[in-house]
This record gives structure tokens, sequence and C-alpha cells, in this order.
């Protein structure tokens, strides 16, 4: 595939690798390309469960394709072209027999603008649940509370479950549509930019949350800041062109970067 | 606001003050509109006060004055006088010379009757000659008040009786013979023709004011008057009346007179048809357009074609619905079921269903492009939370993103019906009527006639203007009618203006981001 071939020579920079038991998602020779033009090249990478691993890099350099790639967001775009397997949990994501939607709900995304749906703080959260089915309003109920409780929002909204989502501040928007993905129980939470619309003491909250939802499954944060990704994330994996070129556990990644192409963009020297 | 508006206006030159103008003025012409139709289509009802007009060389007419105007090419001025009394005059408007009138004067005992026949009588009231003897002078109007009332009870016990006992009966009998129907049948011809009798018997014995007199059977009488004698309050009642009677009779006399509850109960449920036809179908081509087909040179293709479709002249629909509907798949219906009344047709002319089908044609690419846009106006990060949280494409569709659309498509509804409402031409071609008594619904199976030809308001204002024998008498029902046609159609809009926003209430109002 020719619009894969890579300009410069893959880095062969140091790359973490994890116990293939210990992981959630395996990414391996993964590349894709928007029509004629490449988003991902090459990219390997294992996503521990029950960690959260931050992936950092420049703008447009392929951050948010990735994420997409995880939960197969792409299927809706007919130009994007891609190659190599992410496997969930040992099983190929792209298989015949996976389920689309089956996988979707085990990969839970919050996107970067808070989007709840226009409906009520209790239907937004219900949207998954009644997707599935099969439950009784008690059971929905408790779920729903959890969910909300567990998304640090309950307090704020527990008076008001009927009113429209889009009365709620982008914070608890955000919150709220965390907490709409957690009701379905996905094992895998992937987050991109979650805390980049919001204030100090919003985004802080959201920091809590992801660190406290770390017992509960695994999480994937794209963040363009530094020290969020130093505050939250166990892993960090450091993305430059569509290609990876650090990865390793935060500590180190930050303090004592191998290479200086990840070193710069760390201390915000421009390459 | 208010400070930033007036720096514009200094800064910006005359552009604010002509947009504003403009503005100002499309609201002026059409509230003139409004006004010149309530005006002169409402006035008609009114119980205008009878002239008593004695002319220079003794001649005397009674009339209401219309309208004046002046002698081409001269100082003169005359004045037209509606003076009813077709059977003694041969005519009943009068041009009168203003010069020649010598006196006006507005007696009370001069009546206005309404007839079945002869259309109005203006003149005195002689006697009412009848069972209970004959009642003259002062005596004669109470009289006559109190017959009519009682006629009008007589009546109203005779057209029930046939409404809802002798029309199901038949029914009942043409399937086959039935003695207790017959029996019946019998008894209840027979209370009619007694309630016949005792309407019939009674006469009035009138005189014009030139001195003519006129014997009058009471049966033709509808209504009695005397416009001169009536406070303002009864002027009102009398006003209402008539109103009601406008909107809730059919027509008489070759659509001259009489109400036009035909044309619009014909014109709403055609355009009720329509709007059930071409909203799913409208709704369902805008979905697939915008949702399900592959975005390429085709569908772009499509789109251009149908955006072009909203402009063909709404004629053209009329012959394609003669063609196709009407001679097309209405012949080709009649040949299959029902070929005992051929060569009658059936569905092989136009009627109703082909009427709303035609308009439905008509309206389909604003339900399509106005269900696009408002498809395209749903952020893609809607459609991408609901497909994250496990939903198919099509609960995607059916759970978040048409109900954030249902507002556009109701005003796509809301421009379909505005657009249909208004059309005459193609209808002419398709199945409308000039005189069609019997609306579309009533009690017999099925109940709704598709097949009927129905009357149109739009249609009516077009017969009454062009095809009526009396264009004087026509105007004021024109102007009442195209009043009707507009506060219609305002009605129907306004309902789907409250259902969308009953909708948007409930689904909010699409995010600006
Ligand atoms: N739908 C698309 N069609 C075509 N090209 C796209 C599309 N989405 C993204 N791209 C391109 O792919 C590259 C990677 O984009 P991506 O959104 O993944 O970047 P990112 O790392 O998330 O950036 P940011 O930090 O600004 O969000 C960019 O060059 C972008 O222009
Ligand atoms: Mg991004």
């Amino acid at each position: 595939m020719s619009v894969f071939s890579s300009p410069h020579a893959l880095s062969d920079g140091p790359i973490l690798d994890f116990e293939r038991s210990t992981c959630c998602l395996e990414i391996e020779g993964l590349s894709l390309a928007y029509g004629e033009k490449p988003a991902l090249r090459d990219l390997t990478l294992r996503v521990p469960r029950h960690r959260v691993t931050a992936f950092i890099g420049p703008s447009g350099c392929g951050k948010s394709t990735l994420l997409r790639a995880l939960n197969r967001l792409h299927d809706l775009n007919e130009e994007v072209v891609r190659e190599g397997s992410i496997r969930l949990e040992g099983q190929d994501i792209q298989a015949p027999e996976v389920d689309v939607a089956e996988l979707r709900r085990r990969v839970g995304m919050v996107f970067q603008a808070p989007n709840p749906f226009p409906m009520s703080i209790y239907d937004n959260v219900a949207f998954g649940l009644r997707l599935q089915g099969g439950m009784r309003k008690r059971q929905r109920d408790d779920v729903i509370e959890w969910a909300l409780r567990s998304a640090a929002l309950w307090e704020e909204v527990k008076e008001r479950l009927g009113a429209s989502a889009w009365t709620l501040s982008g914070g608890q928007q955000q919150r709220l549509v965390i907490a709409r993905t957690l009701a379905v129980q996905p094992e895998v939470l992937l987050l991109d930019e979650p805390a980049s619309a919001l204030d100090p003491i919003s985004t802080l909250k959201i920091e809590e949350l992801i660190r406290n939802l770390k017992s509960r499954l695994s999480l994937v944060l794209v963040t363009h800041n530094m020290q969020q990704a130093a505050r939250v994330s166990d892993y960090t994996a450091f993305l430059q062109q569509g290609e990876l070129v650090e990865y390793g556990p935060t500590q180190t990644l930050f303090t004592n970067p191998r290479l200086r192409r990840t070193e710069n963009y760390i201390t915000g020297r421009m390459t | 606001m208010s400070r930033m508006a007036g720096r514009v206006g200094r800064s910006e030159g005359p552009w604010p003050w002509l947009a504003a103008g403009s503005v100002a003025l499309s609201l002026l012409l059409l509230l003139a509109l409004l006004t010149l139709l309530a005006v002169r289509g409402l006035g008609h009802f009114w119980p205008a006060p009878l002239a008593l007009v004695t002319l220079e060389d003794g001649q005397r007419l009674a009339g209401r004055a219309v309208h004046e105007e002046s002698v081409p090419g001269g100082e003169a001025r005359e004045r037209l006088y509606f003076t009813g009394n077709r059977d003694l005059a041969g005519d009943i408007w009068t041009w009168v010379p203003v010069a020649e009138i010598a006196s006006r004067a507005f007696p009370e005992e001069l009546v206005v009757l309404e007839r079945r026949r002869w259309g109005a009588f203006l003149g005195r009231l002689v006697a009412l000659e009848g069972e209970a003897g004959r009642r003259e002078g002062q005596a004669a109007w109470p009289a006559l008040q109190a017959r009519l009332a009682e006629l009008e009870a007589l009546r109203g016990e005779r057209d029930r009786l046939r409404e809802a006992v002798v029309t199901p009966l038949v029914r009942r009998l043409e399937r086959g013979p039935d003695a207790a129907a017959e029996a019946e049948l019998a008894r209840a011809n027979a209370r009619i023709r007694e309630l016949q009798a005792d309407m019939a018997g009674d006469t009035l014995v009138l005189e014009s004011v030139d001195g003519r007199r006129l014997t009058q059977p009471l049966e033709e009488v509808l209504r009695a008057l005397r416009p001169n004698a009536m406070s303002p309050v009864d002027k009102l009642a009398t006003w209402g009346r008539e109103v009601w009677r406008f909107l809730s009779e059919g027509p008489r006399a070759a659509n001259s007179a009489g109400g036009v509850w035909p044309a619009i109960f014909g014109t709403v449920l055609m355009v009720l048809l329509m709007s059930v036809v071409v909203t799913p179908f409208g709704v369902l081509a805008g979905i697939y357009l915008n949702e399900v087909a592959h975005q390429g040179r085709f569908t772009h293709l499509v789109r251009i074609a149908v955006r072009n479709l909203a402009g063909v002249p709404s004629i053209v629909y009329g012959v394609f619905g003669l063609g196709v509907f009407v001679y097309g798949i209405g012949g080709t219906l009649d040949e299959w079921f029902f070929a005992e009344s051929l060569p009658s047709p059936t569905f092989g002319t136009g009627g109703l269903l082909w009427a709303s089908l035609t308009l439905a044609l008509l309206t389909l690419p604003v339900v399509i492009v106005a269900t696009e846009e408002g498809l395209a106006r749903v952020p893609d990060h809607q459609r991408e939370g609901a497909l994250a949280l496990g939903a198919t494409r099509v609960e995607m569709l059916t759970r978040v993103v048409l109900p954030m659309t249902a507002p556009a498509m109701l005003t796509g509804m809301i421009l379909a019906v505005a657009r249909a409402a208004g059309e005459v031409a193609p209808l002419m071609l398709v199945g409308v009527a000039k005189l069609a008594p019997q609306v579309p619904v009533d009690g017999d199976f099925p109940y709704l006639h598709l097949d009927r030809k129905f009357m149109h308001l739009g249609y009516h204002i077009y017969d009454l203007a062009f095809h009526g024998g009396d264009v004087q008498a026509a105007m004021p029902l024109v102007y009442a009618t195209a009043l009707l046609l507009v506060l219609v159609i305002l009605v129907l809009n306004l309902t789907a203006i409250f259902l969308r926003h009953h909708l948007r209430a409930r689904h909010g109002a699409l995010p600006r981001h």
C-alpha cells in the first residue's frame, strides 16, 4: 500500500511492552489513511488493563484517529483505508463475527465537546440501557443513580433528572456524557480531550473521576495538557505525524525522555 | 442595542432605512389586502339601511345604495341601488342619476324578504293570509315573524326525518325487500307529507314602493327583516347569523347565494389528505438522500433534480396528474374493479384522491428539501454519541436524529400546506367541481369517498368571479370567500406551527455549535 509508505525511516525509539495477559487492547501494525492522506503509520502498542494510558502529541498527529479506530467509528467513513489489527481481550475487532454495536458498548467513548442528547438528564443516561433492553424500571433507576454517582454528578442533578440535559453547564454536561457511557458498563473508556472545553474546577473534577474509575475499567486519555497527562496517567505514548515515537511509564517519559523529539515536545520547544 | 442601531443608522447611510422601509411596506400591503377583503366581504352580510328614494318625476324605489360613480364624460354622478324584486322589475339593480333624486327617507316599515325563488323582495308588507285568518297593518309583521319561526322548526324536523330515518331505510331496502322497513318508511313519508302540508297554505300580500301588489307563498320565504327598524345590537346579531350561514350552508342559485361549507370542507380535506401522503414520502426521501445513499455524483444529481422540480409550474403537475393518475391509473382501476359501471368512470375521472396526489407530488420537493436541511443541521457529534453507546444506524436515526429533525420536517409540511391550499390551476384538471353539494365524507360506507369530486375555495372564487351571471352580486361573495381562503390557510399553518413549537419545546432547539 503506497499511501502508508513513510517519509522517514521508522523511529526505533523505546516502546514499552507489556505481557499480553495484562493488556486489554493490542494494536499491531495499524496504518490508516483518509483516502490518499495517511493519518497513522504502522502503529504497534499495547494498552494495559486497569490503568490510565495517555496519548500525547502535536495537533493533527492522529490521536483522535487512533481512538476512533479502537471502537470502529471509522466504519462510517467510506474513504478510510486501514491495515493491521486491533485486538480487544485477544479478539480481532475487525473480525466478521464481531457485532459492532456490542464492541462499541464494550469500548465506550467520550468526545472533546460535550454531546448530550436533547432529552432529559435521565433519558440521556438511560439511552444505552434502553438500547440493550430487558431491564426493569427499578433496576434501571439503580444503574442510573450508580452511573451518575460514579461520574460525580448525582448530587448536582438528583433533584432534576427530568430537566433537559442542555440546561446543564459544560462541565456537568461532560460528566453526564461520562455517566451515560459508564451506564452501559464498558471495559475500556476512551476519552478524547475530555476537559479541553472546561474551566479549571471542572477539569479537576474530571481528573479525579478518571483516577477513581481506574479500578473498574481501563482508560485511554488523549490530552494536550502535559500537566494533566502527568497528573492522571500511568503510561504515556507520544505520537508524531501518525507514528508512535515513545511509549513508557508516565514518570519516566516526563522526567527522563529518551528521545530528543519527545523532550522538545514536552518542554514546549519547537522541533 | 438601541445605541448601536443608532450608530449603524448614521454610519451605514440609507441601507437600514431602505430595509426597514421595505419591511414596513410589505406589512402595510398585507394589512391593506386583509382589510379590503374583510370590509368588502364581511360588509356584505351587514343589514344595510333601505332607502325610499323619490325621483323628480315622481317615480319611487326602495333599495340599498351600493356605490356611486360619475357618468363618463360629464359632471353628473349616478348611484347604483340594489332594488331586488326580480319578478316585478326584471332586474335587481337600478342606476339613479344623483341629480334627479328629490328626496330620500328610511321608513321603518320597509321589509326585505329572502326568497327561495326570484331572490330578494324589497317593499312593504300588506297582509299575512293563512289558516289563522288575515292579519293586516301593524299586526302583520309580528305574525309573520312568529309564523317564520314555526316554519323553520317544521322544516328542521322534516330535514332531520329525511336524513335520519328515510335515507337509512332506503339504503336498507336497496339491499333487499324488508317488510318492516317498508312500513316504517311509509310512516315516515306520511309524517313528511303532513309536515309539508303544515308548511303550505300561507300567503303574503306584498306591495312594492311603486304600488304594485304581489302574493307570495310563505313557504318560499326564508327570512324577513326590517333593517331600518333594527337596533345596532339586532343588526349585529343578524350579521353574525348571516356570516354563520355563509360558513355552514351549501351554495344556492348556481353558487351566487348561500354558503360555502362544501368548499371549506373540500379544501381542508384535500390539504389534509395531501399532507398525509406527502409527509412520509418526502421525509423518507430526505432521509434516504441524506443518511442512507452513498454521497456521490448520483445523489448530487438527484438533489439538483428535486430542487428543480420545486420550480415547475403547477399547471404542468395538473397535466401530469390528469395523464398519469386520472387516465392511467384511474382508467386501469376502473377496468379491473369497476367494470360493471363502465363507461361511466369511477376512478377514471378527476376526484379527491387524484387531486390530493397531484398536489402531494407538487409539494414533495419542498418537504424533501426541508427534511434534508434539518438532517444536515444535526451535528455529527450527536450521531457519533449515539453510535458510541452501541446504537445501530437505525437506532441512531430513530432515537436521536429524527426527533431533532422533526421541527424541520414540520416546517416542510407547513410550506407544503401553504403552497397546496392556494393552488387552483392543477385542480381544475384533476377533480375540482363547480358544484358538489355532497361533501366527500358521509355516513355511507366507506365514509370517505376518494373518488368524489369536491369543491374548493380557490376554485369557488374563480367560478363566482367569472362564471356567475351577475358580477355585481357575486363580488362581495368573492371577497368573503377570498378572506375565508386566507383564513383557512392561516389556521392550517398555525396548527402546524403550534405542533412544531410543541416538538421544539420537548426536544429542545438545535445547539448552535
Ligand atoms: N474525516 C477526515 N477526513 C480526512 N482527513 C482527516 C479526517 N479526520 C482527520 N483527518 C486528518 O488526519 C490527521 C489526524 O487527525 P486527528 O484528528 O486524528 O488529529 P489529532 O491528533 O486528534 O489532532 P488534535 O489534537 O488537533 O485533535 C490530520 O491531518 C487531519 O487533518
Ligand atoms: Mg483530536
